[in-house]
This record gives C-alpha cells, structure tokens and sequence, in this order.
C-alpha cells in the first residue's frame, strides 16, 4: 500500500511536470533559438541580399558613413547637444574604455591584458582629425580594431564622436578658454 | 463465523479517514517544496556550456558594462546573445591558442553559430521585455542576482509567477535609479522604500496585475 500510494504521487508529480514543461515549450522559436528546419541550423533567417527593411534605408552619407562628397565629415550630421554629449559619455565608457580608457590615452584593461595598444586620443593627428574619421573608424574598425557598427547604432557612433573631442579638449584647454565658473572651481580644488 | 476485523479497527478506520486530509495535505506541500527546490527551477545550479565563459571575470574582472555584449537591452524584448564577433573584438589578440575558446575562433572562421544553453528561459505562455524594465528603473542584478560574481552562469530567482508578482505587487520595494540599472556594486539603501516610492511617481511605473499585462 505504502509503495503503491508513493509510486501515484510520483507519477501524479512527473505526469504535471510533463504537462508544464510542454506548456512552456511550445512550437515556436525565441530569438536565436536553434532549428533543425534549416541548414545553419537558425530560426532566425538572413534576409534575402539587398533587402531593405522599414527604416534601414541608411542612404544619408553624412548619417550612416561619415562622408560628406566623398570626404570625412567635418561637421557632425545633427547638433550637439548637452543631452547628446551625455550620451556619448555613457557609450564611451561602455564600448571604448576597455581599450582607449576613461581619458582616451590608450592603456585601457584590455591593452593592459596584451591587446595592441591603439593610439592615444590626444596626439596631434587625432586632434586635428574631423568627426567623419572618427565615425569612420568606429564603423568600418581600424588596425587591431574591429567594426563597432553592429553594437554601436550610427547616432551613438557620432555621440561618442563629440564625446571624444571633449576628451581632447579636456587635454589641451587653455585657462583662457574657461568660463569664470570653472576657474573658480578649478582654483578650489587645487 | 466470526469476525475478520476486531471492534478496534473502527477507530482506525476513523483515523485514516480524518488522517487522509493531513496525507494530502502533507502530498501538496512536498509538492510545492519541490517545486520550489533548485531541482525543479535550476536556481543556483551552474549550466554546461561549450564554452565556459566567465561573467565574473568578465565583469568583475575586467568592469566591462552588461551592455557591451547584450546591446539589445534597452533597446527590445531580448537583451541578446553577442555574436562571436564581439568576442573576437579582443580575442583576435587575447588568448589567441587557448584551446578553451577554440570553439568560438572556429565559429568566427566558419560563421557556424556557438550553441549556448540557454540559463533563464522563461515559458512561452509568458510575454516579457527587458527594454521596459530597464527603463523603469529594474536594475540587472534585480533579477539576475550578482552576475559579477558568477564563474559560470546560474538562475538566482525561479522567474515563477509567484516571483514576478513580488514586484509587480510592490515595485517600490525593488526599483533604484535609472543610471543605476547597470551598476552591479548598488545595493538596496536604507530608504528603499522612500526611494522606490519616489521613483515609482518619477517614472510613472504603474502595478501591472493584470493578467493580459504578461499572459497575451
């Protein structure tokens, strides 16, 4: 009796677990999920080539690839604002500084593991550089650096683009530059 | 012919009539602790990968931000899974003949996908975003516990219903600040509740307990 009533409340538990997990489990694919429908073996299908969705149409050079006339952008497609500059900050930190670091010298935690060192931000070169090469190098990589454009839409490249000429500027401002606000502030911490 | 059962049976049987209610009882809550254990969830129980990819010494280790692999977050339902190209973004360089990663330099070279085993896979009889939850201020460890500090990746909370519900219920109790979300080191401060309630107007976080909110 005793081990008949444990084998059906052991069944009764197995037979409901069944029962959820086919719920829960249903015939349908979630994001990245593997099939074996296809030959990759993806749910997720490439698009035919050349297929432009809703919205993807990225035909404004100045936007999408940093050119303007076959040139590097020299202005940046939209204004700067504090708000965006904000932005670039945050993306900054998230997808730079693990090589370039906080102030853009290069000596990022990742470099410091043995990845080529990139260039420090605040070399003349760079310094004299338009947004469009920076944005440039963000989506197309450069050296030891890959393409960020599949992690990095194109509105954030260019805010990490200001954010970067901010950096520089923090680099080689002169005292003359700043506002009496800042002197004072800098003065107090000195 | 005499008796098969002795008189003093009856109170026996009265006893496993009175008692079958306490056996059943006892059933359902062996059941529900079962249900509840790590067995049944997987809470706590570190999944096989083919590749034993680190978060603690990606994130602890090295303070790479959530975002940097799981771009999606904000942005959609899914926070994403990186492509192995993110991972070669360093691995080109790093660790280049650890036969550890040779499954992911083999997946950058033949374009064949790393199989992962999915850790928090919620029903699908369940609709969730996390592009909303991080908008309104659920920070990642909310859910996923310290995520830091996980060699190999583990479920902290079961994702029952009866777990979603604690916050929906009382978000007050769980929300910080939206610039917070990311920070793996916050902790819950003293004025939590303060705090929450605050948060709760500032965003317009309402008590979602409606059924259709995640069953649709």
């Amino acid at each position: 009796m005793g081990i008949r009533f444990a084998a059906g409340a052991a069944l009764v538990l197995a037979l409901s677990g069944c029962y959820a997990q086919e719920m829960a489990n249903q015939d349908r694919y979630e994001p990245l999920e593997a099939s074996g429908l296809f030959e990759d073996g993806m749910a997720s299908r490439q698009p035919i080539e050349g297929t432009v969705a809703r919205g993807q149409l990225f035909e404004d050079d100045h936007l999408y690839r940093g050119t303007v006339a076959g040139q590097p952008a020299t202005e940046f497609p939209f204004e700067i604002t504090a708000e965006i500059m904000a932005r670039g900050q945050e993306r900054y930190q998230i997808f730079c500084t693990p090589c370039h670091d906080q102030l853009g010298t290069g000596a990022g935690i990742v470099v410091q593991r043995g990845f080529r060192r990139p260039s420090s931000l605040h070399v003349d070169r760079l310094r004299a550089a338009p947004p469009g090469y920076f944005f440039d190098v963000m989506t197309n990589g450069f050296g030891a650096m890959s393409s960020y454009a599949s992690q990095v839409p194109a509105e954030d490249r260019w805010a990490i683009a200001a954010y970067i000429r901010a950096l520089q500027l923090s680099q080689n401002a002169n005292e003359a530059d700043l506002a009496p606000e800042d002197l004072e502030l800098l003065g107090a911490q000195r | 012919m005499s008796q098969i059962f002795h008189p003093s049976t009856n109170t026996l049987a009265r006893l496993s009539i009175f008692g079958a209610v306490f056996a059943a009882a006892a059933l359902a809550f062996a059941a529900g602790i079962f249900a509840r254990s790590s067995v049944a969830t997987g809470v706590g129980v570190a999944v096989r990968q083919e590749v034993p990819f680190s978060h603690k010494h990606h994130v602890e280790g090295l303070g790479l931000d959530c975002r940097y692999c799981h771009t999606g977050v904000e942005e959609s339902s899914f926070a994403g899974i990186p492509p192995t190209a993110t991972c070669m973004n360093c691995h080109s360089q790093i660790w280049v003949d650890s036969p550890m990663l040779e499954p992911v330099r083999e997946s950058f070279r033949t374009g064949d996908s790393l199989e992962w085993v999915r850790v928090h896979d919620l029903a699908d009889f369940v609709y969730f975003n996390h592009s909303v939850h991080v908008a309104k201020g659920v920070g990642c460890s909310t859910c996923h516990g310290q995520v830091d500090e996980m060699p190999l990746m583990w479920k902290e909370n079961s994702l029952y219903m009866e777990w979603c519900l604690d916050c929906h219920r009382q978000p007050e109790k769980f929300v910080r600040p939206r610039d917070e979300v990311f920070n793996m080191d916050w902790e819950t401060p003293p004025n939590q509740l303060e705090l929450g309630r605050h948060l709760v107007e500032q965003y317009d976080i309402e008590n979602l307990l409606s059924c259709s909110t995640c069953h649709r």
